[in-house]
């Protein structure tokens, strides 16, 4: 009975991370493949490839120093009670209210070699961020963080506060709460403020073109290519590419919040 | 030794909680209709909440001194708890809910066999696979009684663990509770506002009322099967 029951259990996490693992298969595979089975587009995929897999370049660090960074102010948000609080959410939402212009505007301010902080961050990463994949990345992670921060905030405010308690009248040290029962119980609207932060990183532009400067070759993601060969016919392509990893990354959503807790 | 020793003060709105009492081993019930501050005074034993004045001492260690402003964590006052509904973690299984509160052993093997050990002797080993979203009411107290035991506490805190049960499995709780507190040899404060449940379950009653304590009795035992005591109302005859 124990042992069915433990595999009954191993079945259910294999069947989950299966489930995330197959999700991100889809979205990478749909759009290299249907790319390629565009009938009569494949002789466009030499133009197409680059900024495709530019677009994962920057979309997938993006997402993940934006989930990460994300989280963690949504936690601060939600559990903290210190000065400053609203000027971090307010700070911290900003992108999504900003019009992207005014983004890439402030990061060239801050990211230029000439600034104090960009001199710092160009010699940490070795080379300039602006008119570079790297800047692309940060201006990506900016438009993606409000996103996870405010999801995750929602969604940890949402977990019972009573089985946190608990979880402290066992012994847990507040760290191990919120690693072994906070974040868990919270997941499904983290991984939805992710989904989301992603689709936006995807499809970033404004300031992207502003901190990348739209280098053919360099920094020209999958949103800034479609402009630029709006008149031409691989534009179709790189519209259902962009079409394609939207839908794969709302399934992903779709199938975690049917996931059981 | 004395379990716990209680002297405090708190306000929450209207309602003013003023306390004072000892317990020693054995099963102490805090006794009282709804509203009378016992769920409160558990709250502030366990550290979830914060006294206006007073101490609180558990095993001798003084946990909570108002004055001396000293105040343990929850996690560093080494109790159990059993919360009325459970309050298990929904996305872990039974086994993991009671392995995450053994303190005592170090390796994740060896919490597992202590765990096992505890959700065997409350005859919950059958589920250990289990989420607790599956189990019935009385399976996931079991459960709790197992996960508040296997910490090692000095003491354990029941807050109506059976009061949202049907009467067949109340029973059958109350059994089991008795059963094992006795058997562990850990102190253990319960409350309840059911006249037969502390008669059944406490060694000592102390009955509540509009905040303040109204009377202590010892329970008259002649075994460990039941009572041989008059029914106690909760105040001084």
């Amino acid at each position: 009975m124990k042992r069915e029951h433990s595999l009954v259990q191993q079945l259910r996490n294999e069947h989950h991370a299966a489930t995330i693992g197959v999700t991100v298969l889809i979205g990478v595979g749909l759009g290299y493949g249907v790319a390629h089975l565009m009938a009569g587009y494949i002789a466009y995929w030499g133009v197409v490839s680059g900024p495709f897999f530019l677009t994962l370049r920057v979309a997938i660090p993006a997402t993940l120093i934006a989930g990460v960074a994300g989280v963690a102010s949504g936690y601060a948000l939600a559990k903290g009670r210190f000065p400053g609080r609203d000027v971090l959410e307010t700070i911290g939402s900003l992108p999504i209210i900003l019009p992207p212009t005014v983004i890439g505007f402030y990061l060239l301010e801050v990211l230029s070699p000439g600034t104090r902080v960009g001199g710092f961050l160009t010699r940490v990463v070795g080379h300039d961020l602006v008119y570079n994949v790297a800047g692309c990345i940060v201006a990506a992670t900016v438009a993606a963080f409000p996103f996870c921060m405010r999801a995750a905030r929602s969604a940890i405010e949402g977990v019972d506060p009573m089985i946190e308690q608990a979880a402290r009248a066992i012994g847990l040290p507040n760290w191990r709460v919120a690693l072994l029962v906070t974040l868990p119980l919270a997941r499904r609207g983290i991984a939805a403020g992710l989904t989301i932060g992603c689709a936006r990183a995807l499809g970033e532009y404004g300031a992207t073109l502003m901190v990348g400067g739209d280098i053919n070759g360099k920094t020209r993601t999958l949103s800034l290519a479609i402009l630029d060969s709006f008149t031409t016919p691989e534009r179709n392509a790189m519209l259902l590419i962009l079409v394609l990893m939207a839908v794969a990354a709302m399934t992903g959503v779709g199938l975690l919040g049917r996931s059981r807790t | 030794m004395t379990a716990l020793d209680v002297h405090l003060t708190r306000t929450i709105g209207e309602f003013d909680l003023d306390v004072a009492f000892s317990v020693e081993s054995g099963i102490s019930v805090l006794f009282g209709p709804s509203g009378a501050g016992k769920s409160l005074t558990l709250a502030l034993v366990a550290g979830l909440l914060r006294p206006d004045t007073g101490t609180i001492a558990i095993n001798g260690h003084i946990v909570t001194d108002c004055a001396s402003r000293i105040f343990v964590s929850t996690q560093d006052r080494r109790i159990g708890m059993v919360f009325q509904d459970g309050l298990l973690l929904p996305h872990r299984t039974v086994l993991d809910n009671v392995a995450l509160a053994v303190r005592q052993s170090n390796g994740r093997q060896a919490r597992r066999a202590v765990a096992r050990t505890w959700l065997e002797r409350v005859g919950a080993e059958a589920f250990s696979e289990r989420r607790p979203g599956s189990l019935s009411g009385g399976q996931r107290q079991r459960v709790a009684l197992a996960r508040a035991l296997a910490g090692d506490p000095a003491l354990v805190l029941l807050d109506e663990p059976i009061s949202a049960l049907d009467s067949a499995v109340r029973r059958e709780l109350r059994t089991l509770i008795r059963e094992v507190m006795i058997s562990s040899g850990v102190p253990a404060v319960l409350v309840t506002h059911d006249a037969d449940e502390a008669e059944e379950l406490g060694d000592v009653v102390i009955g509540y009322n509009d905040g303040r304590v109204t009377a202590m009795r010892v329970v008259e035992r002649t075994n460990d099967t039941g009572s041989q005591s008059e029914p106690f109302d909760g105040t001084e005859p």
